[in-house]
């Protein structure tokens, strides 16, 4: 909440704060045991009101109290202190700098829009501040790490690259299409936007790596509102597969591609598929539709995710959004941090970050190195975060890879023919 | 080959559905001399309303596309009664700027609209579940049955529309509002009765054109704009006014996108279109076939 400025105030009131004050100055200035009880304070920047962001508080605060209840870090509880952004970088400016100068905050969990993280990444570099995004993927926010280290360390990516996210997508293609379904194939169809640039180029790179040839790369406009041209000429190239690379859009395309019986599978990233919400914004269309993701309702990644999932939909009456799920993760091993460092120091926290290996409701957490092309990333493969390969069934996210945590094999509506094109 | 008859068939649909939405729109700028830029939102509203209908109270195809028609319609008299009547009416607006208050009024009307369904039910994309399903071969090309059920349902009802204006005695009136406003109040026709018919009759298309819209492509509350935008070219391509323009300027505007997005690409969609407009206002400012 905002305070209105008061411009005019009044001498005595002036009087009355100067006095608050000293007395608020005193009460820093106690001995030490005071110090030592203080809260661990983390400012939670987020779109409160999108149907992603708004886990990200959520999610912040259930972790904190989880803490909290068993005993705080080294005495410390954990205080959530909450931004609402609006979705906008100017505003995520303004309360990055109130959280870092006028609440100190300790650490800053932020967003799940690339440009908002982009913005704050110098600002954490200025103030010193540890700073984690749960659900930005552009590769830029790494890359520049790697060039500005010394000044950059603080910023830490809590969620896949474009790149890995490609990666993890291949990965599971490998199982799946090609070992299971023995498709050559592929046409790649994203919308055109920042963060498809990578994914495409890693799509154009690790496709022919397990064995599927590209056929034809299309971008299209994020505003297209008309599919069929689209769907016909990738129909006439007989490709196996569609990979999509879709996120703005999602409803139109799966929707349409159902109502033209269109009989290629579609396989990849559908942000708004990963939505529990996607099965009725299509009604029912999206059924057959398989997209990546790195958590799912009913999916026990790890032993932390179903609990997680049973407290959030407790206290909130609905699922948690991914990045519900990577800034309560976050939560813990900032705190985790802290407690290793034995200090709340920016430069001893970054250091225990580095030596994060933590595993929460996706997987295990550990970050890239500093010399490498991506310092703070997260890294992903199967033996720290490999991600899942999810297809709607009738209604519900059916979890298809990896093998350990599936619960249910590939089904397609009649309409797709696999293997037609052969 | 096949490409020829995939772009007449979906050229058909898509420009089913232009006509629709613009026949209302023309209707009542030629009636009542309302541009109404509030007529993308009222089809928005109309398909979440039937979405929504599908999604929280779990009917079927039919009355989920009646409550949507119904919203339609019931925001095309709110906005008549509200926005549009009040300014016409007013005594405090000079006669000669009533025409730009009314047009500011109806746009921040439709920006209002806008803002509450997406506030409300998010800027995601929804789509009204279709009330046919499957698909048919039609000279070798797969086409959606939603898509001829489309053109169909556009066909009946502007052929209703003509039966209505050309048939009866009260369309009839309306014929004459749109030649001669004044010439009908010395008839004894009141003319705030004929306006209201209008709307009314544009609610209705305004729905259905709205739900059509729903079933074949999806839409979201960010294509509040350009569905506006949409409807005022083929209008004003049309001749402002004129609904027989309006029907033959919605089929020329469907099938040049449609040629574009299958012959050149999907991106390029609309400027062949935008660039004939342009091109008719300086040859034929008044449109192919408009009056004023």
């Amino acid at each position: 909440m905002k305070k209105p400025e008061n411009r005019g105030a009044s001498a005595p009131l002036l009087a009355a704060l100067a006095a608050g004050t000293a007395l608020f100055a005193l009460t820093l200035t106690a001995p030490a045991y005071a110090q030592s009880n203080t809260p661990i304070k983390i400012g939670v920047i987020a779109e409160a009101t999108a149907v992603a962001g708004s886990s990200i508080p959520q999610a912040a605060q259930l972790a904190a109290d989880e803490i909290n209840a068993a005993g705080g870090v080294n005495g410390r509880k954990i205080e959530i202190v909450s931004y609402d952004n609006h979705s906008s970088a100017a505003e995520s400016v303004r309360a990055f700098q109130r959280a870092a100068t006028q609440d100190h905050v300790n650490a800053v969990i932020t967003s799940y829009i690339s440009e908002v993280v982009l913005a704050l990444e110098p600002w954490a570099g200025r103030l010193k501040m540890v700073t984690v995004t749960p659900g930005a993927a552009s590769d830029v926010i790494t890359q520049n790490i790697a060039k500005d280290y010394d000044h950059l360390k603080y910023m830490f990516h809590g969620y896949a690259t474009s790149t890995s996210i490609a990666d993890a997508t291949c990965a599971a293609a490998k199982d799946l299409l090609v070992g299971q379904l023995h498709m050559k194939t592929a046409v790649v169809m994203s919308e055109d936007a920042a963060w498809t640039t990578p994914l495409d180029a890693e799509y154009l790179k690790c496709l022919p790596q397990i064995g599927i040839k590209v056929v034809d790369h299309i971008r299209f406009s994020p505003d297209t509102t008309d599919f069929t041209p689209i769907f016909n000429k990738i129909e006439g190239e007989k490709p196996d597969v569609i990979m999509t690379g879709i996120s703005h859009v999602g409803v139109q395309p799966t929707v349409q591609w159902k109502q033209q019986e269109v009989p290629i599978p579609m396989f990849g990233v559908s942000s708004q598929a990963t939505n529990s919400s996607f099965w009725n914004d299509t009604n029912g269309a999206t059924e057959g539709v398989l997209f990546q993701g790195f958590s799912a309702p009913d999916v026990a990644v790890t032993p932390k995710t179903l609990p997680f999932v049973q407290a959030f939909s407790k206290r909130f009456g609905h699922t948690p959004s991914y990045c519900g799920y990577t800034a309560y993760d976050e939560v813990y091993y900032i705190a985790d941090a802290i407690k290793r460092a034995g200090s709340v120091d920016p430069d001893k926290l970054v250091t225990a970050m580095e030596q994060t290996d933590f595993v929460g409701t996706i997987g295990r957490v550990q970050f890239k190195g500093k010399d490498t092309p991506n310092p703070h990333a997260l890294k992903i493969g199967p033996e720290t975060i490999s991600g899942l390969m999810l297809q709607w069934q009738n209604g519900k996210q059916v979890n298809l890879w990896p093998a350990k945590v599936a619960n249910g094999k590939v089904k397609f509506p009649s309409f797709i023919k696999v293997g037609a094109a052969n | 080959m096949t490409v020829f008859w995939q772009i007449l068939i979906d050229g058909f649909a898509i420009s089913s559905l232009y006509a629709l939405g613009a026949t209302g729109f023309a209707l009542i700028f030629g009636v009542s001399g309302v541009l109404n830029l509030s007529h993308g939102s009222l089809m928005v509203a109309a398909v979440v309303a039937a979405w929504a209908a599908g999604d929280s109270l779990h009917v079927g195809p039919y009355t989920g596309a009646a409550i949507g028609v119904a919203v339609g319609f019931s925001l095309s008299m709110l906005t008549y009664f509200v926005v549009v009547s009040p300014l016409q009416h007013t005594r405090k607006i000079r006669e000669e700027e009533k025409e730009i208050f009314i047009l500011t009024a109806t746009l921040l009307w439709g920006i209002m609209i806008q803002q509450l369904i997406a506030y409300f039910y998010t800027d995601n994309a929804k789509t009204v579940a279709p009330i046919v399903q499957g698909v048919i071969k039609i000279v070798g090309v797969r086409t959606p049955a939603n898509e001829i059920f489309t053109a169909i349902v556009c066909g009946l009802a502007i052929a209703i529309l003509w039966l209505l204006v050309n048939r009866t005695r009260a369309g009839k009136a309306v014929l004459a509002a749109s030649m001669n406003p004044r010439g009908i109040t010395l008839l004894g026709v009141e003319l705030s009765q004929v306006y209201i018919a209008v709307w009314a009759i544009y609610g209705v298309l305004v729905g259905v054109a709205g739900v059509l819209l729903g079933m074949f492509l999806g839409i979201s509350s960010y294509s509040a704009g350009p569905l506006t935008a949409s409807a005022f070219s083929i209008v004003v391509l049309g001749g402002l006014g004129s609904v027989p323009g309006a029907l033959i300027a919605a089929y020329v505007v469907g099938y040049l996108e449609t040629i574009t997005a299958y012959l050149i690409s999907p991106a390029y969609r609309t400027i062949p279109a935008l660039l004939l407009l342009v091109a008719v206002m300086y040859v034929r400012p008044r449109g192919l076939l408009g009056r004023r």
